[in-house]
């Protein structure tokens, strides 16, 4: 950084590598970064708030006694009973003042205690988050990979080779997952034993469910990064890099993948957060614990502190996901950095 | 690279280059049977318009035809080796080392993505021509090299970062990077302005000096002159005519080559047909002279044989069965009419009072695009305004056109207020009268009077609907019919005036040529009965002969029609041309204004002055562009300059008809 406070040092350290990627940005530039960051985060604050308010509001919608829904429809209590658990939980109070409760324990991380299981919900959360995650993390990178070699590889290359991988990236996305799921289960853990059938204690485990979820991803990611791709290569600075020496696939990779990557980058992030929310079907199949049965659960024995819970969980996850695709869309076309400077 | 290096060996021998593309089922020969060498520290140019295979023949030469492509020669070698046998790996250790590549627009011929200075850096890590220690050295020597101030900075930049001009340098720094013998520039200042491109080209000349061989590839004969030591015009995939540069552009030998030369706007061409007329030729068989159809000299002989070169002299050839010296029974340029003076100054049609318009930067700052601006347009006339990139026309043009408001100043159109800044004072008074007066004049208050201005635009392309066939375009804008069958008759009524066929109604801008579409935007401004065309560079993309058509068409629309034009573009020929008054924007200020023979004659702003020097000419010049062209604008204010083709002088008597004969001869060709 404070290289370039001395332009006319002529005896330096290499610029111009790709190792040296990081050292190459001025100042200037790693301010207008910060400075989007800042504003995305606010931006991102301001979402959760919102999804708070909702999430409070549609609480306070839902028809029916909060008291009954606590109790279940089995338990019979006395009044009294009933007015103490309404000042325990205050349910009494004006709706004002429990929002502003409400927005307290939220910034303390308190999410409140579920009805049904009566555990803190974080606590329910936790427990149950980190099998997704792990899930959803190694199906999306598994993904890119594939979708990145398959693309690479075959954009605008011969027309026989491009149909042979657009025909398996077809089958791909259009394989239901659960069948697919099914079908690997079948082969791999009852016929070969190879991987575990069920359960989320091993990387072993991981490794069928991953699989299920991440090839109809890589589907979609390699048709929309070889198109990318083709249209990278038809610009002229591809030519004035073919001019220079370089070979076809020093090009894709030094110049074309980079173009290419803004939009796959985009459709990653969206893919990611469907993948959250959608990755109860692949946990029920290879039964693995997960945020997708404990939402079901809550769902559908209106225990209403947990769902919301997983909303909030749901919007900061999404919230997070795209801020950090919009950062890696800026680290990696600088035209967009100036714009951004300017909002 | 073992191959015996004799001092007057060239450094690169074509023979008999053939190249074919399979596209579908048609395979399509777009050069054809093309021969020339380049000696070392030569620089040759191919001349020829867009399809012409110029761009093929080059990009041969670096083994970059694509996969559909067919190429063989009888010879194709570059310091002994023959490049038709190399193979992947062998035409990437020569790519960039020994021969180097310079395309157009920097912009997107730089990957956008990267610094300059990575992009410089490239060549040398491919070829490892300096230790890695050293590359951020070498990068920093090389851009110092082409001219580009301040390397350390510029080479953390990114190509969008800079200008036009230096953007064109770093891509030039990063052609050379690895020290190439050979480079081959293709329409390398294709995209700048003037001043810029003269500066481009003199970079050209100072690597040529050096010791490197060029070859140059344009559209642009008047590019190349200052700087070529031989040239080969290029036509449908042929050399049509290939000798020294002086010869070729003092004595043309080959029609087309004329045509090209007579197609350049210059002084002596005022008032007089840029573009050639052919009467209607029977098509040419399929062994013919591809030229046949547009020459002038075409007879049956043209037709059935493809002609042998014609040696002129001994490095002068030309393509030709009619290789005479001076078409002395046709000349190639008719006067229009003793430019007939306009009548009487008209009334003043739009009046522009002190208009500025500033806009904010992407970097947070105000960027003043027009700073106080005054002009006015009479009732048809034509007023030109020049000024390179970034001078504010275009700001000028659509705040003309009520498309933008001004922060400060009035324009009028016919006497009646049509675009004006918000007068802020006299609404902060509030009272009733000064409200009314200070109102922003709204666009539902205009659209009785919008068909009175049109527009047509560089890009037609883009002010079409895609989806639109040339009936549908021309037909939205004839809004005073509304019968279907007269409408039709209306549209290709229209079309007849800007020359083109009643065939083409059926047909979607894609499926246009360049020329076809500019006549489509041009009929489409006609339309309404404008009493104004505001013109903003429609010529800039076009080829030298395509744009001398669309000017020939647009002089005989204003002077037939009446109709006024306010004219914009950074070409100072294109604009003298067509204007009866000029207008030199700079930096959003107006810099000179005035009758267009005197502004040319004695350019009083020096920016004027710099603008008069740059303009690059068909003229054979081995001194820098810049004195050469001061000594042409000395030279020759209104008059042929002493190399230059003579000139047919204007017959005193030509009349109204034999104008009009001649103009419609011109546009159904």
């Amino acid at each position: 950084m404070t290289l370039s406070r001395d332009p006319g040092n002529h005896l330096r350290p290499p610029l111009f590598g790709g190792r040296t990627l990081t050292r190459r940005r001025t100042p200037v530039r790693g301010r207008a970064l910060l400075r989007s960051a800042a504003k995305r985060f606010a931006a991102g604050a301001t979402v959760m708030l919102g999804s708070a308010t909702l999430a409070f509001t549609a609480l306070q919608l839902v028809p029916g006694d909060p008291v009954a829904v606590l109790l279940g429809p089995t338990t019979s209590a006395s009044p009294q009973v009933r007015a103490q658990i309404r000042t325990e939980y205050g349910f009494d109070r004006p709706v004002p003042v429990r929002f502003a409760h409400y927005l307290g324990d939220l910034v303390r991380g308190d999410l409140g205690t579920s009805y049904q299981l009566q555990q803190p919900v974080t606590k329910l959360i936790n427990d149950q988050l980190w099998p997704t995650v792990q899930l959803v993390a190694a199906a999306v990178a598994l993904a890119v990979v594939i979708a990145v070699v398959s693309a690479m590889t075959t954009a605008g290359r011969r027309p026989s080779l491009r149909a042979a991988a657009t025909v398996w990236e077809l089958v791909a996305l259009s394989t239901p997952p659960f069948w697919l799921g099914i079908m690997l289960l079948t082969v791999f853990s009852f016929r070969l034993r190879i991987f575990p059938v069920a359960g989320a204690q091993s990387v072993s485990s991981l490794v069928l469910p991953a699989v299920t979820l991440a090839l109809s991803v890589a589907g979609v990611l390699a048709q929309v990064l070889r198109e990318g791709l083709e249209a990278a290569l038809a610009q002229p600075f591809v030519v004035t890099a073919r001019a220079r020496g370089l070979s076809r696939t020093a090009v894709r990779v030094r110049h074309a993948f980079r173009h290419a990557a803004a939009p796959v980058l985009t459709l990653t992030g969206w893919l990611t957060g469907t993948l959250l929310g959608g990755a109860v079907l692949i946990e029920t199949v290879f039964a693995r614990p997960g945020i997708g049965s404990l939402t079901l659960q809550a769902v559908t024995s209106r225990d209403l502190p947990v769902v919301m819970g997983v909303v909030l969980l749901s919007a900061f996850a999404v919230v997070l996901i795209f801020t950090v695709v919009d950062l890696l869309h800026l680290a990696i076309d600088p035209r967009l950095r100036t714009a951004a400077a300017a909002i | 690279m073992s191959a015996p290096d004799a001092p007057d060996t060239p450094m690169l021998v074509v023979d008999g280059l053939d190249v074919t593309f399979q596209v579908g089922s048609e395979r399509i020969r777009a050069v054809r049977g093309v021969s020339f060498t380049l000696a070392r520290g030569e620089c040759l140019a191919i001349v020829g318009e867009s399809g012409s295979g110029k761009s093929v023949t080059a990009r041969t030469l670096i083994g970059l035809t694509g996969g559909r492509s067919t190429v063989s020669a009888r010879q194709l070698s570059f310091d002994g080796e023959d490049l038709t046998a190399l193979t992947g790996p062998q035409w990437q250790a020569i790519r960039g080392r020994r021969i180097g590549l310079v395309l157009q627009d920097a912009l997107v011929s730089l990957d956008p993505l990267r610094t300059v200075g990575a992009e410089v850096a490239e060549p040398l890590r491919i070829h490892r021509i300096v230790n890695r220690a050293e590359v951020g050295e070498r990068v920093m020597s090389k851009l110092a090299d082409v001219g580009v101030p301040d390397p350390q900075w510029r080479a953390r930049q990114y190509p969008h970062q800079l200008s036009g001009g230096l953007r064109q340098r770093a891509l030039i720094a990063s052609a050379i990077a690895a020290g190439p013998e050979l480079l081959l520039a293709d329409e390398p200042t294709t995209a700048l302005d003037v001043t810029v491109a003269a500066q481009v080209l003199n970079l050209l000349r100072q690597l040529k000096h050096g010791g490197m061989s060029l070859l140059l590839i344009s559209h642009d004969l008047a590019v190349m002159a200052g700087l070529a030591d031989r040239i080969a015009v290029m036509y449908s995939g042929l050399i049509v005519e290939q000798g020294p540069a002086e010869r070729v552009l003092g004595n043309p030998r080959h029609p087309y080559t004329r045509a090209l030369l007579a197609a350049v706007p210059a002084m002596h061409a005022k008032g007089t047909w840029l573009s050639v007329s052919v009467p209607d030729q029977p098509p040419a068989g399929p062994g013919g002279c591809p030229y046949a159809a547009r020459c002038r000299l075409a007879d049956q002989r043209c037709r059935d044989e493809l002609p042998t070169p014609a040696k002129i002299e001994a490095t002068h050839d030309a393509l030709c069965w009619h290789p005479v010296a001076e078409p002395a029974e046709t000349p190639e340029r008719l006067s229009i009419a003793q430019a007939p003076e306009p009548a009487a100054p008209g009334d003043i049609l739009i009046e522009v009072e002190g208009v500025s318009k500033r806009f904010r930067s992407p970097d947070g700052t105000w960027h003043e695009a027009v700073r106080d601006v005054s002009f006015q347009l009479r009732v048809g006339e034509a007023l030109g305004v020049v000024g390179e990139s970034g001078s504010g026309k275009t700001t000028v043009a659509r705040i003309v056109l009520g498309l933008l408001e001004p922060d400060e100043g009035t324009v009028r159109f016919a006497g009646q207020p049509w675009n004006a800044a918000k007068d802020r004072k006299a609404m902060a008074d509030g009272t009733r009268a000064a409200n009314r007066s200070g109102r922003r004049i709204r666009e539902r208050d205009r659209r009785r009077h919008r068909r009175r201005i049109q527009a047509i635009y560089q890009d037609p392309l883009g002010s079409f609907d895609p989806r639109y066939t040339v009936e549908r375009i021309v037909g939205e804008a004839v809004i005073d019919i509304r019968r279907g069958r007269d409408r039709r008759a209306r549209v290709v009524e229209l079309l007849d005036q800007v020359g083109l066929p009643a065939n083409l109604l059926r047909r979607r801008p894609l499926e246009l040529s360049g020329g076809q579409r500019q006549r489509v935007a041009i009929a489409r401004a006609l339309a309404p009965s404008p009493d104004v065309i505001v013109c903003d560079e429609p010529v800039s993309a076009l080829d030298v002969s395509i744009q001398a058509q669309i000017l020939d068409l647009l002089t005989v629309l204003q002077r037939d029609l009446g109709v006024a034009l306010l004219f914009i573009s950074h070409d100072l020929g294109v604009i003298h041309h067509v204007s009866d008054r000029l207008l030199v924007m700079k930096d959003g200020r107006v810099v000179e204004t005035g009758d267009l023979s005197q502004v040319f004659s004695q350019p009083v702003h020096a920016y004027t002055q710099k603008l008069l020097a740059a303009i690059p000419r068909p003229d054979k010049t081995d001194e820098p562009v810049h004195r050469a062209s001061v000594r042409w604008e000395r030279a020759g204010n209104l008059c042929a300059t002493p190399s230059g083709p003579q000139v047919p002088t204007s017959p005193p008597g030509s009349d109204i008809g034999n104008l009009i004969t001649r103009s419609s001869n011109v546009m159904r060709n």
